[in-house]
């Protein structure tokens, strides 16, 4: 028996209670205090509302383009050789590596009415920037690495034996990607849309330089946090942390219901 | 290797790279246009500016104290989640996770729900003249709930695949825990061990909305770099934020630099 157990489990513990678990537990107690009437009497003003319809609205909004964008990228990393190839590769993981204070002043400037993509949208007629739709841009830049990390190792296992033999019986290649490919990566797909997602709806950095702030219009709800805190209403930051806190258990619980069906997927394939 | 036809392998590796250049390669490349737009002579005094070097100072401060202490939790918890077998495993596993699935404002909210001057300990800790809230301490504190999860992340699977046979063998020889530690568990994890500290410290230095609640913003005391950036940013110099910013955008290009080189020397291992 390797020594040590008790030694590394104890104080394993006793770092993660003092570190995240009391702290937490703090916020939890101190919603407590409000009962259930100051708690639903804060979430449900106009504006506290209006900001998490934003923050969860956009979040899986961002996450579904992510489905589709990281899906895309995961496909020609694994399937194709090319020239940049491993450049390419990389380029993925930088939005989880650049701070994400930097990430939301490089993406204002660009799309600010001034910036070089902003001008290109005005002349349609859009403006991304300090409207929800620059809130989009920035959810999706730090949410595409999710998608294609979780689908990305699935995809390099599936036996392409299985997409010759469909071919050789006569399917077309759309029909072999819906039938064979297409569920062997779907418990994949789904985890990286929800990563996204939670990362999504808690984001604040790379958020807030672009979104314009504007309450009931283009405040999410990180913010308003901030901004309840900045007004030394506690009670109030407390509840909307509280809301948000419980809808990423939840997420957390969904994540990994879907790993555990990944994996019995991948088991029995 | 495939049989996508050509036509459409062009396509999608087209469609890859315009996606990619656009959502991750023009924002990098805005970071470092816009740091040198006034030429290298404005890029080097804004990096020189007292406010400036006191932000990289602290930032170095809070990594360096933060990265420390989850290196040394986060082994310990590897050794005890990777060694033996224990009740309550997987429920472990997932409250290390937890802070990965919190908002980061949440994670500063919870430090001055503790020690802010309406907090739990509030009170107390004013009578003894030490700050937390708005100070070096929760900076570090809060930084620490964020970065909790990365070095034990990275190691557990690594030491679950390695088994527990080298170290019995150690322990049957007559090696105590440590030397058992030290000699024989410590050089199979070393690469993974440096990965992770690598992960962690870049998330140490550019965290921004958990540190962004506890620190109060004060110039040249409680501003870390990510935090400079924004002040500097919304006072319109955009030249020093981009410039201060560079210098974390250049320490995500060596954590990936890193992080491919060291799965580079895993294959070739």
């Amino acid at each position: 028996m390797i020594p040590g157990f008790g030694l590394t489990l104890g104080l394993t513990l006793m770092w993660l209670s003092l570190i995240v678990l009391i702290p937490l537990s703090g916020l939890v107690l101190k919603a407590a205090t409000l009962g259930f009437s100051g708690f639903f009497d804060t979430i449900l003003t106009a504006r506290v509302l209006a900001s998490l319809k934003l923050s969860f609205g956009l979040s899986l909004i961002a996450a579904a383009i992510n489905l589709v964008l990281g899906l895309l990228i995961a496909w020609v990393l694994v399937r194709y050789e090319f020239p940049l190839r491993r450049i390419l590769g990389a380029m993925v993981d930088i939005p989880f590596a650049l701070p994400t204070a930097v990430a939301g002043i490089a993406l204002t400037s660009l799309y600010a009415p001034n910036g070089p993509l902003g001008w290109l949208f005005g002349l349609i007629g859009l403006k991304i920037a300090f409207t929800p739709l620059g809130i989009l841009v920035a959810l999706i830049f730090i949410g595409l690495p999710f998608v294609v990390r979780t689908v990305e190792p699935v995809l390099a296992d599936i036996d392409q034996a299985t997409e010759e033999a469909a071919a050789c019986l006569g399917a077309t290649r759309f029909a072999t990607f819906r039938r064979i490919i297409l569920p062997a990566i779907l418990p994949a797909l789904l985890t990286g849309f929800a990563l996204a997602f939670a990362r999504a709806v808690g984001e604040y950095g790379s958020v807030i330089f672009i979104a314009g702030n504007l309450p009931m219009v283009s405040e999410i709800a990180p913010l308003l946090i901030v901004i309840k805190l900045e007004e030394f209403e506690y009670e109030q930051a407390t509840a909307i942390a509280v809301a948000m806190l419980l809808a990423s258990l939840v997420l957390l619980f969904l994540i990994n219901v879907l790993q555990a069906w990944g994996r019995k997927r991948q088991g029995t394939a | 290797m495939n049989r996508d036809p050509l036509p459409i392998r062009i396509l999608l590796i087209a469609l890859a790279f315009l996606v990619m250049a656009l959502l991750i390669g023009l924002p990098l490349v805005t970071v470092f246009a816009q740091a040198l737009s006034k030429g290298w002579g404005e890029y080097v005094l804004a990096l020189l500016d007292k406010t400036t070097l006191s932000a990289i100072r602290l930032t170095l401060i809070t990594a360096l104290i933060s990265v420390a202490v989850n290196l040394v939790f986060g082994v310990m918890a590897a050794w005890a989640i990777a060694k033996y077998e224990f009740k309550g495993k997987s429920f472990l596993l997932t409250l290390i996770d937890l802070p990965f699935s919190v908002s980061p404002v949440i994670a500063g909210l919870v430090f001055v729900l503790m020690f802010g001057l309406q907090g739990w300990f509030g009170p107390a800790l004013q009578g003894t003249g030490i700050k937390i809230i708005f100070a070096l301490p929760g900076i570090v504190l809060a930084t620490m709930f964020v970065t909790f999860p990365f070095v034990a992340r990275e190691l557990i699977p690594l030491m679950q695949e390695q088994g527990t046979e080298d170290e019995e063998a150690a322990v049957s020889l007559g090696a105590s825990g440590f030397q058992t530690f030290f000699r024989v568990t410590l050089p199979n994890i070393k690469w993974g061990l440096v990965y992770g500290v690598l992960l962690c410290n870049a998330r140490a230095m550019g965290e921004f909305g958990a540190v962004s609640v506890v620190s109060g913003h004060i110039r040249g005391k409680t501003n870390t770099m990510p935090l400079h950036v924004e002040i500097l940013y919304n006072e319109y110099n955009f030249t020093a934020a981009f410039a201060v910013a560079s210098l974390l955008a250049l320490l995500a290009f060596v954590t990936l630099a890193a992080q491919s080189l060291l799965e580079w020397k895993k294959g070739h291992a």
